[in-house]
């Protein structure tokens, strides 16, 4: 069946109407389109105008001058400098390989670089711009330039490098800097300090460049800068200059620094002078040293395990960080307990046979001394180093009393010196041991407290800084490695102002007592005579030996017999001049044997420059040199100095 | 002499679509100059493109609607016969089987149906003796859905969607009840979850990312993100042409081709907008009234089917320049560089040219 015959002015009317119909959908459709345009550029106009600025428009920062750090005659010990290095961008590089391949036929790559490369890969993200090679000279720079349009994602940048011109030269105290990690990362978000660090790559890692971190980094410039879709920068629209870190003056003196460090040879072991009127800190010496250059750009493993797995242990901050029982060194402060106690009263001696027992025991504490030395006082005591004295002295004080009166001096705690990680070393009491050991407190513990042995536990750092407490007659001051930050810009100067930190009420007569008994170590007859031979300046010293492992009884130390690592620490505290200090140094020589002839020698150079200007002549490097012909004769150490 | 040359050149051009399109094109050429990075060899290229597509449409307006109707037929089932070798020797570019090598040529058959698919419709329709019946429809569906589904196979999922609009008009403008009309979207609407799967993956993405284009900003949303950035940044009045900074700065992805109405938006702002679409509702409302006056129903369904779906291709490309529709690669026809789109679009204005003005020559 067919329908009916077409109808065509139906079929026009029809579709004039369907037509009708779709050019009504047609402006509908485009009113529709039309809101939805006056909704994005009308009602939404300012959200997407903001947006499109946001695209376009980028804060690069611009770091800061790092601060200097310099020496107290203005000597350069941590400064800038521009280098090329050449950095690439994991993300916009497609095969990372062919790429370091490709570049090392125009740059040379080690295998150095390409491992550190990868380390740092490993610890960032892949959109940051990580160098592979550092230092290029002007020829690389300009060879790669030419090149660079082969080598999309990668740049040369110009870079602000941290050095330190003395590399290894008290670089301890110095500390370096090292790149940000996720750790310094969190620790910058607390303290809210991360819009600072944008663009900054390093931060101070040990010793003043970590503690003064916030005042050497200075604040972070910006500039806004339209940038297209790719990241590169079109034109600056703004910017905002950085402010320069501040720059650190210290009261240390590089060349003296260079005199103790050379004095030590290749000993390990640590010196700590300290101004005892101000605080000041003179000298930081901890041996051997490193060089802090390895560590600004990421140090390789070879140099890491090398210094980390080294028996010397060169990265430990000995003044700070190593512990050693004081010895004898000890001692002038257990006397003066005593005697403001008023457990020990001029003109109080004892007969010294060599031993020292407790009531009801047969066990002997021995006096260095084989047969003792016969009558001895108070002052007498410190000047010999009688141990048996001291024994004596200890039990009848106790241990609380001793420890409760040196710890005005500062063993025990934290000096508060400006560099962090600071060990508190340990002044034992009864409740210590207890919670430490679960065992109950023994007198002959408190025995052996009493000449420096046993628990006690000082840094070099305290032990300087209790010698400069004494110095200054009980004063003691806030010790401080800087002493002037200065605005780099003005060179407006902020003086550290000396601090008083304690004052210990001692009595002058007792303080007397002490004071000339460390005199006489100096003189004939004393401990460390040898020290003090020739010198135009008194010095206020006492000599020190802490046993690395335990004698048994009736069996006598020989330092030939014992293996090199398990002789004694030789200890060496002095102040002078004697009558007027200005220095007060602690040195400690590991394993050097005997406070008066391994460790005085040291502490007699640095006086000598201190006080008189004196350089020492250069001798042969080594801890077994012969002393020269002249200073054998008046130097040469007495019988009496080999003990202590 | 010049004069008559002129006017016998001009007989078969409509001169009020004649001007739009100019005007149109005058636009589109100072906007890719902007999109391009002021690029004066883009431009050389663009004018190229115009002048070879100004051409063809001068060609198709001087052949009659009656010639038309005779090729219909054969230009539909050549169309058809190359998608299929298409399909089966067709050379792989960018994920997709576009294109069919002939040795000397590389054609897109795709491209032909564009103007096949409508005329062969409308002459299927024209030949029908009586008002057509329903299985004229499923007959015309069938023609429709054949090529439409080969070109989504390829896929070119913005080109299906035009042949397919294409087909869909000329149905309507026959007089496809609405009865079957609405059940049709409803049953479309109902088989969604079985059409679903049959999507490329990239495809379904596009739906999803145009449903949330935050899911992911940096990759397949990055496009619909910047492109709004750049309208709704361009305001009342625009940044001014060649200031766009979204376009300038690189911002906008694919922005001398299918994004290149963000351009326009973010430099000439809402005003402009309103302009350009001014300008593409004259030439709509121009094609309306041609079919209207078309004298066979062959040149009336033809005429309809053109319009609409130029108005199809304008409106799928700013709806998807301004987020309301998908990313399908559908081109601003006019605006847009490229030389296929521009050549196909003229071709179409030839045809309607041709229709309107050889009305009078043909007997009823």
């Amino acid at each position: 069946m067919r329908p009916e015959v077409k109808d065509y002015l139906y079929e026009q009317y029809h579709f004039k109407l369907r037509l009708g119909f779709t050019a009504f959908a047609v402006i509908g459709l485009f009113v529709l389109l039309a809101f939805r345009f006056f909704y994005l550029q009308i009602a939404q106009y300012a959200h997407y105008q903001t947006l499109a600025e946001n695209n376009r428009i980028s804060l690069v920062p611009i770091v800061a001058n790092r601060g200097l750090i310099i020496d107290k005659n203005g000597v350069v010990l941590a400064h800038n400098f521009f280098v090329y290095t050449l950095e690439i961008t994991p993300s916009k590089v497609k095969d990372l390989e062919a790429t370091i391949t490709g570049l090392s036929h125009f740059v040379e790559i080690g295998a150095l670089d390409r491992k550190r490369f990868n380390k740092f890969r490993a610890q960032s993200r892949n959109f940051e711009s990580l160098p592979i090679r550092t230092h290029l000279n002007e020829l690389e720079a300009a060879k790669f330039a030419v090149n660079h349009y082969r080598f999309p994602g990668v740049e040369i940048k110009s870079r602000l490098f941290r050095h330190y011109p003395l590399g290894k030269l008290g670089s301890h105290m110095v500390g370096y800097i090292g790149r940000i990690n996720d750790n310094d990362l969190v620790g910058l978000e607390k303290s809210d300090q991360l819009s600072n660090y944008k663009g900054s790559d390093h931060i101070g890692k040990s010793g003043l460049e970590q503690f003064y971190e916030t005042y050497l980094h200075g604040t972070t410039g910006f500039q806004q800068v339209e940038i297209d879709a790719d990241g590169h920068a079109v034109r600056v629209l703004s910017s905002t200059s950085p402010t320069p870190g501040d720059n650190l003056i210290l009261s240390a003196d590089s060349k003296m620094q260079e005199i103790a460090e050379t004095a030590f040879g290749n000993r390990r072991g640590a010196l700590v002078a300290i101004n005892p009127k101000t605080g000041e800190v003179l000298s930081f010496v901890s041996m051997p040293t490193f060089d802090a250059n390895l560590f600004v750009d990421g140090i390789d493993v070879d140099n890491w395990k090398s210094l980390n797995d080294s028996l010397d242990k060169p990265l430990i901050n000995r003044p700070l960080r190593g512990i050693y029982p004081p010895g004898s060194t000890f001692k002038p402060f257990v006397a003066l307990a005593g005697l403001e106690n008023g457990k020990r009263t001029p003109p109080f001696s004892i007969q010294d046979s060599g031993f020292f027992t407790l009531p009801n025991s047969t066990h002997h504490y021995r006096d260095w001394k084989p047969g003792g030395h016969g009558m001895v006082d108070i002052q007498r005591a410190i000047t010999i180093s009688c141990d048996t004295f001291f024994y004596g002295l200890a039990m009848e004080l106790g241990i609380e009393k001793l420890t409760a009166f040196v710890g005005h001096f500062g063993f025990g705690r934290l000096s508060g010196l400006d560099i962090k990680g600071e060990n508190a070393g340990l002044l034992p009491t009864p409740d210590w041991k207890q919670r430490r050991f679960k065992q109950p407190w023994y007198q002959g513990e408190t025995v052996i407290t009493g000449i420096g042995q046993g628990y006690t536990l000082v840094t070099p750092m305290q032990l300087a800084q209790a010698t400069a407490i004494l110095a200054n007659n009980g004063v003691a001051m806030k010790p401080h490695l800087v002493s002037k930050i200065e605005k780099a810009i003005t060179g407006q100067p902020f003086v550290i102002a000396p601090l008083i930190q304690d004052k210990i009420e001692i009595n002058a007569e007792n303080l007397e007592i002490v004071k000339r008994g460390m005199v006489d170590v100096t003189l004939p007859g004393g401990t460390a005579a040898s020290i003090g031979a020739n010198a135009p300046y008194s010095i206020a010293a006492k000599t020190g030996t802490a046993q690395v492992v335990g004698i048994r009884q009736n069996e006598k130390y020989n330092a030939s017999s014992i293996d090199e690592r398990h002789r004694d620490h030789a200890l060496f505290i002095a102040y002078a001049p004697a009558e007027n200090p200005t220095i007060a140094l602690a040195v400690i020589v590991e394993n050097g044997g005997h406070g008066g002839s391994a460790a005085g020698p040291i502490a007699r150079k640095v006086m000598d420059y201190y006080l008189l200007g004196k350089v020492p002549e250069v001798e042969a490097v080594g801890a077994d040199k012969k002393p020269s012909a002249s200073t054998a004769r008046n130097n040469a150490p007495t019988p009496e100095e080999l003990h202590d | 002499m010049i004069s008559k040359l002129l006017k016998s050149l001009g007989k078969h051009i409509d001169s009020f679509l004649m001007t739009c399109l100019l005007l149109t094109m005058l636009v589109g050429l100072f906007v890719l100059y902007s999109a391009s990075g002021q690029s004066f060899e883009r431009l050389y290229a663009q004018c190229i493109n115009i002048i070879v597509a100004l051409g063809f449409m001068w060609g198709a307006a001087n052949i009659g609607p009656t010639k038309l109707e005779r090729i219909a037929m054969p230009l539909y089932v050549i169309g058809v016969l190359l998608l299929i070798a298409v399909a089966l020797f067709g050379s792989i570019s960018h994920g997709a089987r576009r294109w069919l090598n002939l040795g000397i040529m590389q054609i897109q058959p795709s491209e032909i149906m564009r103007i096949a698919m409508p005329m062969m419709l409308a002459y299927y329709f024209s030949k029908r003796e009586s008002k057509p019946v329903l299985a004229d429809f499923a007959i015309g569906g069938l023609l429709l859905v054949v090529p439409v589904m080969l070109i989504m196979k390829q896929p070119d999922l913005g080109t299906a969607l035009l042949v397919a609009a294409s087909g869909f008009y000329i149905l309507f403008l026959a007089g496809l009840s609405w009865k079957w009309l609405v059940g049709g979207i409803v049953l479309f609407a109902a088989s969604t979850p079985i059409l679903w799967p049959l999507l490329h993956d990239y495809q379904r993405r596009r739906i999803e990312i145009l449903l949330d284009p935050t899911q992911d900003p940096l990759g397949a949303g990055y496009h619909t993100i910047q492109a709004i950035i750049a309208l709704g940044s361009g305001g009342i009045a625009g940044k001014g042409w060649l200031n766009g900074t979204q376009a300038q700065l690189d911002f906008l992805p694919e922005r001398t081709t299918d994004f290149i109405f963000a351009v326009f938006g973010e430099e000439f702002g809402l005003l402009g907008i309103l302009l350009l679409l001014l300008l593409f509702s004259l030439m709509i409302m121009r094609g309306l009234v041609i079919a209207s006056q078309a004298q066979s129903t062959f040149s009336r369904l033809l005429a309809g089917s053109i319009t609409l779906t130029f108005f199809t291709y304008v409106f799928v490309n700013m709806g998807m320049v301004s987020g309301i529709l998908p990313v399908v690669g559908v081109p601003l026809p006019l605006v847009s560089y490229g030389g296929t789109s521009m050549v196909t679009i003229l071709l179409s204005f030839g045809i309607l040219m041709s229709i309107q003005t050889h009305k009078n020559l043909v007997a009823n």
